[in-house]
């Protein structure tokens, strides 16, 4: 069933027909799809949900394609984590880890949107796909649209980690690195897609793309027990994924799927540029552009697109917003991974590292259900903790020498 | 002073299509009250009621975010290129 409405301006409420656009001609503001969820009345159930198959698209009357997926049809649903150890390290009762370092096929959360998107840009007839990208997305839209037979052109930062580099070229999509930080790869972006008449999943695809996002959060609610937390907190880059996680629950109440459960949003930056949490703290809503400098590369996005939105979010639902330094990064990259033998990208170290630090202060209560949102794989960034981990103790392949390393380590040998 | 000044997708129908257009004006705000007069129906689209530079729209001399310099008081020389460029884009 298929309950598109159309694409409405989130400023002025001028609408416009299905189309590949992004923004609004009269105001420039964004355009989101809206949908008419009255039509899924007695319809949508969770029965219907848990009968189809496990993936994002079990849900695919909430994303905006007319048919079934063309693209990343065995995307998402990833799992979610009861992080008992992280519990006791952090001293809260309930947390979780929804963990999208595993989401199929390029390890990052971005699968989901471009799968939407990439859909979505078959429907409208493109034949090339583009991004502009900080890595992750780079890497999803590369793979995602050789396995659609789409050609495509992926827009990075010249300085991006190699792994994020390697694992968008090995699909043989066309990699472009532009000397300037992601805002000025955005910004040619913009103009580029202006030019080409390419899909860009950012660009003039975008409302789309960012659509797929909110399938985080409805898995995130049926995992639960059809329940949605007290507190979620979300990683900040454009901000998109915070208004996307927010819509998803309210979608979920307003379709009877779930009750209120007054949950409140968190996000989630890095020191080095945390325009948008520095607004929550400063309390206004005017975002202030920053050049970004910061370890979390998939997260440095000086001029966050979303962040008015991000910033309403935060506070309507009575959320809260903080940063954390590169060390601190690293420092819950290895804590999650020690106590969960997960591997979060250095975005996933800004989320636990925010969190941790909201704990402490009071923000976030300790003895209420709280999910983190981990979006990356640390194998995409392991120059952040390459000199922070140990290094292999080298022996000779000798008993002797093996048992002389044990010792030292405490263990006896059995007798 | 004449720039040369890249109009975006969504504004094209106020410049009879065209994708560039050259304008003179001492700095940005000049620039784009003398695009209204070339183009009207254009300031309302890049500036809100007081004048400022929408929320959504970021304006770029030689590809530095006006912002960072002095907003509608960045001047402008000769031959400078200015670009205009909806802000929604990007990230995730």
């Amino acid at each position: 069933m298929n309950i598109v409405r159309a694409l409405k301006c989130r400023e002025c409420g001028h609408e416009y027909e299905i189309q590949p656009t992004h923004v609004c001609e009269f105001c420039f503001g964004p355009l989101e799809v809206v949908y008419d969820y009255e039509k899924l009345d007695g319809y949508f159930t969770r029965e219907l949900i848990e009968s189809r198959p496990q993936n994002m698209w079990r849900y695919k009357e909430l994303l905006p394609i007319d048919g079934e997926p063309s693209v990343g049809a065995q995307n998402g649903f990833t799992p979610l984590v009861r992080a008992k150890n992280l519990e006791k390290a952090l001293g809260v009762s309930e947390l979780y880890i929804k963990n999208d370092s595993v989401c199929y096929p390029t390890l990052s959360f971005k699968d989901r949107v471009v799968s939407v998107a990439l859909s979505k840009a078959v429907e409208f007839g493109f034949k090339t796909v583009a991004c502009a990208s900080t890595g992750n997305l780079a890497g999803s839209v590369a793979a995602n649209a050789a396995a659609a037979g789409l050609e495509s052109y992926v827009f990075i930062p010249h300085d991006l980690e190699q792994g994020k580099v390697l694992g968008a070229g090995i699909f043989g999509t066309k990699i472009i690195g532009i000397k300037g930080k992601y805002d000025d790869v955005n910004r040619l972006c913009s103009e580029v897609a202006g030019k080409y008449g390419w899909a860009f999943v950012n660009v003039n695809v975008r409302p789309f793309y960012a659509e797929g996002s909110k399938s985080l959060g409805y898995e995130m609610m049926e995992q639960l027990g059809w329940k949605a937390p007290k507190h979620v907190v979300v990683p900040m880059a454009s901000g998109s994924l915070c208004t996307k996680v927010h819509k998803s629950i309210k979608e979920f109440i307003k379709l009877g799927l779930i009750e209120d459960n007054g949950t409140a949003v968190y996000g989630a930056q890095a020191t080095g540029c945390s325009p948008i949490a520095k607004s929550v703290k400063d309390g206004t809503d005017l975002i202030h552009p920053v050049i970004a400098d910061t370890i979390a590369k998939s997260l440095a996005i000086g001029n966050p697109a979303d962040g008015f939105y991000a910033n309403r979010v935060i506070n309507e639902t009575g959320g809260w917003a903080e940063d954390v330094s590169d060390q601190e990064v690293i420092d819950a990259m290895k804590l999650l991974a020690e106590t969960e033998g997960i591997f979060a990208e250095t975005a996933g170290g800004v989320t636990l590292g925010c969190a941790k630090k909201m704990i402490e202060s009071g923000k976030l209560p300790r003895d209420e259900s709280i999910v983190l949102c981990i979006t990356g794989n640390g194998l995409k960034t392991q120059e952040a903790v390459v000199d922070a981990i140990d290094k292999p103790r080298i022996i000779d392949a000798n008993l002797k020498d093996f048992d002389e390393l044990a010792a030292a380590d405490g263990f006896d040998a059995a007798a | 002073m004449t720039v040369s000044v890249r109009i975006p997708t969504p504004l094209r129908k106020l410049t009879g299509g065209a994708d560039e257009v050259n304008i003179e004006g001492a700095n940005v705000g000049e620039m784009i009250d003398n695009l209204e007069a070339a183009h009207p129906g254009l300031k309302e689209r890049l500036c809100d009621e007081n004048g400022e530079i929408r929320r959504f729209v970021n304006v770029y001399v030689n590809d530095e975010d006006v912002r960072f310099m002095d907003g509608r008081a960045t001047a402008l020389k000769d031959g400078d290129e200015v670009s205009i460029v909806p802000a929604i884009a990007g990230g995730c």
